[in-house]
């Protein structure tokens, strides 16, 4: 049921499995040259670090599992990290953008 | 407090009535100047102007478009690809009432193909949930149902129809179960706000992702109804309070998206987030603006899209170069900081209250007129309800011979 409206915040933290509903949708805007996610009545401008971890929220992976991906990634402390990331997912939670399975 | 959490996600509401509040600093507003440049974000499509409903406030224009007028299917399809290959990103699908026309599925199948996000915005009384389901299946991606009121007999009456607030629920009911995103859309005017706190339990209760409490913009229909439909400021500020303690509560369970009324804000909002910048409007016979009131300016000419094409008319269109970025303005627009920001306000209301599209927009409290103008219409709130006039074929030419 991941298209119902949630009827209780979600609070995201490092278990949580998340997905983009299927009425998010998370493109490249060729006109543009950049990234862009559409939602109801909304456009949203992710930057590099958004795009790659909303790819990787495929409603498998937990928050904790891109984590450590994105610290190997960009070679830092999974901490600092964890923080950044969580606080990201909670507030594109909020607005719908990601779903939790 | 100074390391900040970096953001990494911004956003922005689709221009047609997103606004800032009063005191957001003028670097704080979303630029989107690259992005909008090229190419509209938005389009909004006026499929038809025919509506079961009769709602006075309206946006549609007091003369309103025949059904022997509207553009064909293939017209309207063809327009689809144009917008896409264009670099139009949403596309809202509204009227009148969209569903009115039954080559509805056949429109949304081309944009959904070519790529479009696509919003049907709808009165929802003629849908079945057939048609839902197929619309669904076309590609829909969301479903904003209008409302008129929670309390069954008023939405009838501001309606004027009958039993509108049941099917409505019902249609609602059916896109939730289907799995698509809802929105309500609730117009706010004198004879509705006290309601206000109950349309946001009425949006939870359904579902629904997300509302708008959307005061009532006073053009066309509602200019002509504006003595029977504007709150009082204090009517205002209470529900105004209300919705922002609401929003606060129902963070992450029901996004709550506020249009405040002109006449009680101390600037102006960047009409379709600016003339010519995020929206292109189309009308029923395919006559393209920049904003849905853009044909009450007088003297203007709008191309139509069966003579050329939409890239054209949004790049090199007259209507569209006319009032496009700042340097038509006078003053005190001119040298004013927040010119990038609200873009003057709408032209259409300049037009309409001082005769001159080019002045700066009473609603704006730099204007010289803003006090007259606000205080007729703090007045008009405090009198007695005018009747309405309804919003149906003519309806506005008995209003004008009928001196009340
Ligand atoms: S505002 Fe009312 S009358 Fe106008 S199109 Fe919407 S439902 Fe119909
Ligand atoms: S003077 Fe013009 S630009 Fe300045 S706030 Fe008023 S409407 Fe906006």
């Amino acid at each position: 049921m991941s298209d119902a409206a949630p009827r209780q915040r979600v609070i995201i933290d490092a278990n949580s499995k998340l997905i983009m509903p299927r009425h998010i949708k998370m493109r490249h805007d060729t006109e543009r040259g950049r990234w862009i996610i559409l939602a109801p009545e909304r456009l949203f401008d992710p930057d590099d670090v958004a795009v790659e971890v909303l790819k990787l929220c495929d409603g498998d992976r937990s928050v904790k599992d891109i984590v450590t991906m994105m610290a190997k990634e960009y070679n830092a402390p999974e901490g600092e990290i964890s923080i950044d990331i969580i606080t990201m997912l909670q507030d594109l939670s909020d607005k719908g953008v990601v779903v939790a399975q | 407090m100074d390391e900040q959490t970096p953001k990494h996600v911004s956003e922005s509401g689709m221009p047609v009535g997103a606004r800032e509040t009063d005191d957001a600093p003028v670097e704080n507003q979303a630029n989107e100047e690259e992005a909008c440049a090229r190419a509209p974000i938005g389009m909004l499509c006026e499929l038809t102007h025919r509506c079961p409903l009769q709602c006075p406030y309206c946006s549609n224009p007091l003369d309103l478009e025949r059904a022997n007028t509207e553009m064909t299917t293939e017209q309207w399809q063809d327009l689809m690809r144009q917008a896409a290959d264009l670099g139009v990103l949403q596309i809202h699908l509204s009227g009148g009432e969209p569903a009115a026309r039954k080559d509805l599925e056949d429109i949304v199948k081309v944009a959904a193909e070519v790529g479009l996000y696509t919003n049907l915005i709808t009165a929802a009384v003629t849908l079945t949930r057939e048609r839902v389901e197929k619309l669904r299946d076309l590609g829909l991606d969301h479903v904003q149902i209008s409302i008129q009121d929670v309390e069954p007999g008023n939405a009838d009456k501001i309606s004027g129809y009958k039993n509108g607030l049941e099917k409505k629920i019902e249609v609602a009911k059916w896109v939730k179960e289907l799995g698509m995103p809802l929105t309500i859309n609730a117009p706010i005017h004198r004879h509705n706000i006290k309601s206000v706190p109950k349309m946001i339990d009425f949006a939870v209760e359904l579902g629904a992702g997300r509302i708008e409490i959307a005061h009532v913009q006073y053009y066309a229909w509602a200019l002509l109804n504006r003595a029977a439909l504007m709150p009082t400021r204090e009517g205002f500020n209470e529900a105004a309070k209300y919705v922002e303690a609401a929003r606060e509560r129902l963070k992450g369970i029901l996004v709550i998206d506020a249009v405040v009324p002109d006449y009680y804000a101390k600037y102006p909002k960047p009409c379709m987030g600016g003339w010519g910048r995020g929206i292109v409007n189309i009308t029923p016979q395919g006559r393209v603006l920049p904003c849905h009131a853009a044909e009450s300016i007088k003297g203007m000419e709008f191309d139509n899209i069966k003579d050329k094409k939409l890239a054209e008319i949004w790049l090199n269109g007259d209507a569209f170069n006319k009032y496009r970025g700042t340097s038509w303005m006078k003053e005190p627009c001119r040298s004013c900081d927040r010119k990038e920001v609200d873009y003057g306000g709408c032209r259409c209301q300049a037009f309409a209250l001082t005769g001159d599209a080019t002045n700066t927009d009473p609603a704006c409290s730099l204007s010289s007129l803003h006090e007259e103008w606000a205080n007729v219409a703090e007045k008009e709130s405090h009198a007695p309800s005018t009747d309405f006039v309804y919003r149906r074929v003519g309806g506005a030419k008995k209003a004008d011979t009928n001196p009340a």
